[in-house]
């Protein structure tokens, strides 16, 4: 159960990192591999400033925040450099890498003795309905922490996912969405398409990083390792959450997303229970979403052909 | 009124495919006057429309549209003043969002976009009888996305959201072109009623001689960069489709167009 819980509560905190990746692959077809190296930032923005003292919820922000910056970075040299897409997520990903040792000091900070926002949550758990030992949830002890961690992590992806819904809604909202869709056409509608793409992968990797931060605080520690693999791993969210929920309207493909996150990482970790190498398991986990973007062309393919068979 | 003065246009200049696209064009629209420009490919006539619009930028020259020197403008900044559609029916709109997010958008052509709503109830109302108008029956469908629509449905209501906010220039860019026979006439029909009824000032480029014959109160002809022809109320109004194959006729003794071409030209227009 406590595993399960677990794997929710990070299922929940890596929505964030497919809503950022739904924004980038999905809206803006931007491959943004500035994703791994925000992720990192993020996390290390945030532990640098808890370990300092201060408000871990600011130093959420303030990681978020950072992303934001490192993502408007690679829209610029994007858009005004005329540096080719993947080239620019790139070179802002590799310098990261750097800034983030920057940040940290070192390659890893342990955030065990901080107090961090799970703890916050689980003190406010208490404030709330008391405090007390274990308690019973089905026939399972559950700690009162994991639950309300659990429990903040699911208000932080229900927040977020409903903001960028109604942003999504609004008249900037909307011409991002068409830019995404169209960018001759807004252009002929008066959108500056470049300004659009930098502001879109600013969203975008500020969620990335702000689930970084949460991440960091949630496993207790910030490692500059930490964001390697994390573009695939919010795509194959994405891709489980289309999946779900089918070709639809943002609307349900956000819900998509947040759903596709919990999923991953639900048999990820049914996946490595039931004996996965944890060694394997980005190998996997890009096999997993090379079959996804290759499987329905295939059968597209096949079907065509065997349609014609039968003309 | 837009002022088109001695403007040229060169494509990769200084290399073996240097290519002069518009040589010192001068043209005057005043307000209200609707233009068919037609000419043969590689005659200037789509780098005009793309000079206009701010796809590219003059070599030289200057371009002013009511009353502002709009040469080194941006594409999204001319957007204020000019309504476009495309040839390519799928250029025109975004094809995953709905009708009516496509109108909303387009109402607020040139404006910022900030955080209020793109649609509100007074909104809808508006566009929905603005898309009733069209007697297209899409009005029931406003909240499909536009790509589930035809090319002939997606392309008039391009043209609408292309007036939606009146423009100081209408360009239409061989909006018919792609479409079949019927779509086609549907929409050029749909474009006069437009163009007559707001009095605005247009450009069209068209591959259509017959378009060309009957549409607009002026015709410009473009050859190898440059105006050739430029017929204008009584004269234009005489013109017709083979006055206009005689014209593409004479362009080909002149200029030594490979014969091919012309035959090509005669079998499409025709």
């Amino acid at each position: 159960m406590m595993l399960l819980i677990g794997s929710l509560t990070i299922g929940l905190i890596l929505s964030l990192l497919a809503l950022g990746v739904y924004i980038s692959f999905k809206v803006f077809s931007f491959a943004d591999i500035t994703t791994e190296g925000s992720l990192t930032l993020g996390a290390a923005v945030a532990a640098v400033l808890i370990v300092r003292g201060v408000n871990p919820l600011a130093a959420t922000l303030a990681g978020g925040l950072a992303g934001m910056a490192a993502g408007c970075i690679t829209g610029l040299l994007h858009t005004r450099c005329g540096v080719h897409a993947l080239l620019s997520g790139i070179l802002v990903m590799t310098a990261l890498y750097s800034v983030n040792l920057r940040v940290m000091g070192r390659s890893n900070i342990p955030l065990m003795s901080v107090k961090t926002l799970p703890q916050q949550a689980g003190e406010l758990g208490d404030a709330l309905f008391g405090a007390g030992g274990p308690v019973p949830l089905w026939g399972w002890t559950v700690e009162r922490e994991a639950l309300a961690g659990l429990a903040g992590a699911l208000l932080v992806a229900v927040l977020v996912a409903l903001l960028l819904y109604l942003f999504f809604k609004t008249n900037l909202g909307s011409a991002m969405r068409a830019t995404g869709d169209n960018a001759q056409m807004m252009r002929a509608q008066g959108i500056h398409t470049g300004n659009m793409l930098v502001l879109g992968l600013a969203i975008s990797n500020g969620l990335v990083a702000l689930a970084g931060a949460l991440l960091a605080q949630f496993q207790g520690f910030a490692d500059v390792q930490m964001g390697i693999g994390m573009l695939v791993w919010g795509l194959a969210s994405v891709i489980i959450g289309q999946a779900l929920v089918g070709p639809s309207r943002f609307g349900l493909a956000i819900v998509g997303a947040v759903m596709g996150a919990v999923l991953f990482r639900l048999l990820v970790a049914i996946a490595l229970r039931w004996g996965l190498n944890p060694n394997d398991l980005k190998l996997m986990t890009a096999l997993f979403v090379l079959v996804a973007l290759v499987l329905p062309t295939m059968l597209r393919s096949l079907r065509q052909r065997k349609a014609v068979r039968h003309a | 009124m837009l002022n088109i003065k001695d403007i040229s246009k060169t494509f990769n200049p200084g290399t073996p495919d240097e290519v002069q696209a518009i040589k010192h064009v001068s043209l005057a629209v005043p307000d209200g006057a609707f233009v068919v420009v037609i000419g043969t490919n590689g005659s200037g006539k789509s780098t005009l429309q793309q000079l206009i619009a701010g796809a590219c930028i003059p070599d030289s020259g200057r371009i002013e549209l009511a009353g502002e020197d709009i040469t080194r403008w941006g594409e999204h900044r001319r957007a204020a003043l000019i309504g476009r559609v495309f040839q390519n029916p799928f250029s025109g709109t975004a094809p995953t969002l709905s009708i009516i997010e496509n109108m909303a958008l387009a109402a607020r052509r040139g404006q910022c976009r900030g955080l209020g709503w793109l649609l509100s109830g007074a909104v809808r109302r508006r566009l929905r009888d603005r898309v009733a108008e069209l007697g297209m029956g899409l009005e029931d469908r406003l909240d499909n996305a536009i790509g589930s629509l035809s090319g002939g449905q997606r392309q008039a209501l391009t043209l609408l959201m292309a007036v939606l906010q009146r423009p100081s220039l209408l360009l239409l860019d061989e909006h018919t072109a792609a479409l079949d026979p019927k779509a086609s006439d549907q929409v050029i029909r749909l474009t006069r009623d437009i163009v007559a009824r707001e009095k605005l000032t247009t450009v069209m480029v068209t591959h259509s001689m017959h378009q060309a014959a009957h549409l607009g109160d002026r015709l410009i002809m473009m050859v190898n960069g440059e105006i050739r022809q430029d017929l204008a109320d009584e004269r234009k109004r005489r013109v017709n489709v083979e006055d206009l194959l005689a014209l593409f006729e004479q362009v080909r003794r002149a200029d030594r167009l490979d014969a091919s071409a012309a035959e090509l030209l005669r079998s499409r227009y025709v």
